[in-house]
């Protein structure tokens, strides 16, 4: 993609280092992605990137090593953040450095390009977001900006992968040039002189007309305003969930018909090239039908919504939410910026756990970290869809907006539980006061809904196969061999669900449930199937069905609405899945927290069920 | 022509900041480095549904403050 538009080949030396830094929300990681080609997750709120990411790229000879640094609005070491960038640009490591900043918002990158420029000459800026300014009559003239700081200064529009070019030639002209005396700051080397000559410059360089104004004042009046915020948002989320469910039809049953249609052949396959029966079973039976059954009734809900948020997030509606929930996060002792690492969690509870590190205030990091696990990730919204769909939304006109608004009312239930054990902590075991916050609300930036929804969308099923071939496929092997190696008179799938029936009993459902919220710890999206999978190794129905086949399995095995009603709140308060407890033990360093951070979510959803099973026994409900 | 706290100012009000007391040095800091020094043009734009925190205006961007923090952030307006 840059190779072609650059100008033969460089007399540069074999590799350099070149560094990123920027503002958060600046188009940083848009630029990275489209200089090394890789897929970093970007989002227009503070915090998206959150760790020192590396990609390469290769000019002619020359292998460039791109360091994308976390968004910082400082260089002065105060959060983890600043001083990780800090620190990289004094190591030495980078031999030039590129400044990412929004043309929309120039002055506040000039301030962090000032800071930069105290510590080296090797810079390069790059005014950013060039297309939005243009489209809000923001004229940058970046010529006269480069005559006065004395470093070039291009213009971009990384989005469409304009500009790049010229800003890799700058920057390795910048890193190969001999070295040069550091510029002398004409700006008085504290904050407040920084910010009067950003300022200054941007009143000599930068022409305002602001056209465009009107659609985000209205749009902020209406996701802020005191009686539309609250109804807007849920509105929004339902609204979400709708086309989740809605969209995800489709290709579910198509998926499950396909796989259908090849089951038996794969069978007759395997026997043909003489692979022993016992081995054909386990991996048909076993490792096909799990993972199948993964492909098509998982993977369709977590790959519509997951693009469907991302297109939100670039849109700059997450600062909002935090910005609306500050209050109820605040009176729980808790940070506002909690709301933000809470919706992460939607997406992946790990990516959640990362996502913490916005918040400075270590207990409040803490409080954010444990509670993450609180909210349903990609994985459980098609358990909860499911079982939705199957036991309380029934069937006809508008059964998609019911099952809509029933998993909306179960994600106010997760909220609900966030805030309330948030609150708990700050009482108990993290005890203090909440501290200082500052919120960025960047301007509403025009998503490019058709790029976002299909990078996301390849992306997402990407992973997910991945991830199905690598948690569901062994789990499904594990589950067949259970449910075929004999133990005493039956099977030992049956002695182990036999073993836990008692206490799935208590909590409102049976051993195999048990069984496979167990089992499916590696990843949450598995636990349905892997319970199915229990139940027919122990019945005789041998067919890989649709949605209501299922729905006659799970009832011809003592399900009832109170069954339903238990799983899902217990898919909703359990214990993380694997990968987010490592990630929970890697960001806190202590396996005490982490389990803690198990714990806590389990505890909740035991008594949860305790509670509901035993009103609902005595409701005579099942 | 008085000083008054941040947090005093109403939606679509501005004001001239005119210093910091009782803040926090960090939080002096970071408020300094967002663009919130002596002389800038300060507007409140709107208030959270729920009251707090409420988002304010300066040349470098907009920003969300608590009241506990807005009230100790001196303004004079014009």
């Amino acid at each position: 993609m840059i190779p072609e538009a650059f100008p033969g080949s460089l007399p540069y030396k074999r590799s350099c280092t070149i560094a990123l830094a920027g503002n958060p929300n600046v188009g940083k990681s848009t630029v990275f992605n489209a200089l090394t080609g890789l897929h970093q997750h970007t989002g227009n709120w503070a915090g998206k990137t959150v760790e020192n990411a590396e990609g390469q790229l290769r000019i002619g000879d020359c292998t460039i090593t791109l360091a994308d640094l976390p968004g910082v609005y400082s260089l002065t070491p105060r959060s983890a953040e600043e001083r990780a960038a800090r620190e990289y640009l004094l190591s030495g490591r980078a031999d030039a450095v590129i400044v990412v900043c929004d043309a929309t918002a120039l002055s506040r990158g000039i301030h962090l390009v000032l800071q930069i420029l105290e510590l080296t000459n090797r810079c390069v800026v790059c005014c950013n977001l060039m297309d939005e300014a243009e489209y809000r009559g923001i004229h940058v003239d970046c010529p006269a900006l480069a005559a006065v700081l004395g470093v070039p200064v291009i213009p971009a529009d990384a989005r469409r992968g304009r500009g790049l070019p010229a800003l890799i030639e700058a920057a390795l002209t910048a890193a190969f040039a001999d070295s040069a005396p550091p510029i002398t700051p004409f700006w008085e080397s504290t904050p407040t002189g920084r910010v009067k000559c950003a300022r200054e410059l941007c009143r000599n360089c930068v022409r305002q007309e602001d056209r465009g104004e009107a659609w985000r004042r209205r749009l902020d009046r209406l996701l802020t305003g005191r009686l539309t915020a609250f109804p807007m948002m849920a509105l929004g989320l339902a609204l979400i969930f709708w086309i989740t469910i809605r969209a995800a039809n489709v290709p579910s049953s198509y998926l499950n018909a396909l796989f259908n249609r090849i089951e038996p052949h794969l069978l007759t396959f395997l026997q043909a090239i003489r692979i022993p029966s016992p081995v054909t079973q386990a991996l048909v039976y076993g490792v096909w039908r799990v993972t199948a059954w993964v492909v098509s009734v998982m993977l369709p809900p977590m790959a519509v919504f997951f693009p469907l948020f991302t297109l939100a997030e670039d849109a700059g509606l997450l600062p909002r939410i935090a910005f609306n929930l500050d209050r109820a996060f605040s009176c729980c002792r808790a940070c506002g910026k909690q709301a933000l690492t809470t919706c992460m969690g939607f997406g992946c509870n790990a990516v959640g756990v990362t996502g913490c590190r916005i918040i400075d205030s270590p207990r409040e990091r803490l409080i954010a970290l444990l509670t993450n696990s609180f909210v349903p990730c990609n994985g459980r919204f098609p358990t909860l869809i499911a079982l939705i769909s199957l036991f309380f939304a029934g069937t006809g006109l508008f059964s998609s907006v019911q099952s809509a608004v029933i998993l909306f009312a179960l994600i106010l239930l997760s909220l609900f539980m966030t805030l309330a054990i948030s609150r708990l902590l700050s009482a108990t075991l993290l005890r203090g006061l909440p501290s200082s916050f500052t919120l960025e609300l960047p301007p509403y930036r025009r998503p490019q809904v058709l790029r976002v929804l299909l990078r996301s969308l390849l992306d997402r099923t990407v992973f997910v196969l991945g991830r199905a071939i690598s948690a569901a496929a062994p789990a499904g092997l594990t589950l067949w061999l259970l449910g075929n190696i004999p133990a005493g008179d039956t099977t030992l799938l049956t002695r182990i669900a036999g073993f836990l029936d008692p206490v799935g009993h208590f909590l409102g459902m049976d051993g195999v449930i048990m069984l496979a919220f167990i089992l499916s710890l590696p990843a949450n999206e598995i636990m349905l199937p892997i319970a199915l999978m229990g139940y027919l190794s122990q019945s005789t129905i041998s067919e890989l069905g649709s949605l209501d086949v299922l729905g006659q399995l799970l009832r011809a095995n003592g399900w009832t609405s109170l069954t339903a009603l238990c799983t899902m709140f217990f898919s909703l308060f359990h214990w993380p899945c694997a990968t987010t407890l490592l990630t929970i033990r890697k960001e806190t360093g202590s396996w005490r927290y982490t389990a803690l951070a198990a714990l806590l979510p389990t505890a909740v959803g035991v008594i949860l069920c305790t509670l509901t099973a035993s009103v609902g026994r005595m409701l005579g409900l099942g | 022509m008085s000083t008054i706290p941040l947090s005093a100012l109403k939606p679509g009000q501005s004001a001239s900041l005119v210093g910091c007391e009782f803040m926090p040095k960090a939080m002096h800091l970071r408020l300094q480095e967002l663009g919130f020094i002596p002389g800038t043009r300060v507007t409140c734009l709107y208030e959270s549904p729920l009251g707090d925190p409420c988002a304010y205006r300066v040349p470098d961007g907009v920003f969300a403050l608590r009241a506990r923090d807005a009230c100790r952030i001196l303004v004079q307006c014009p």
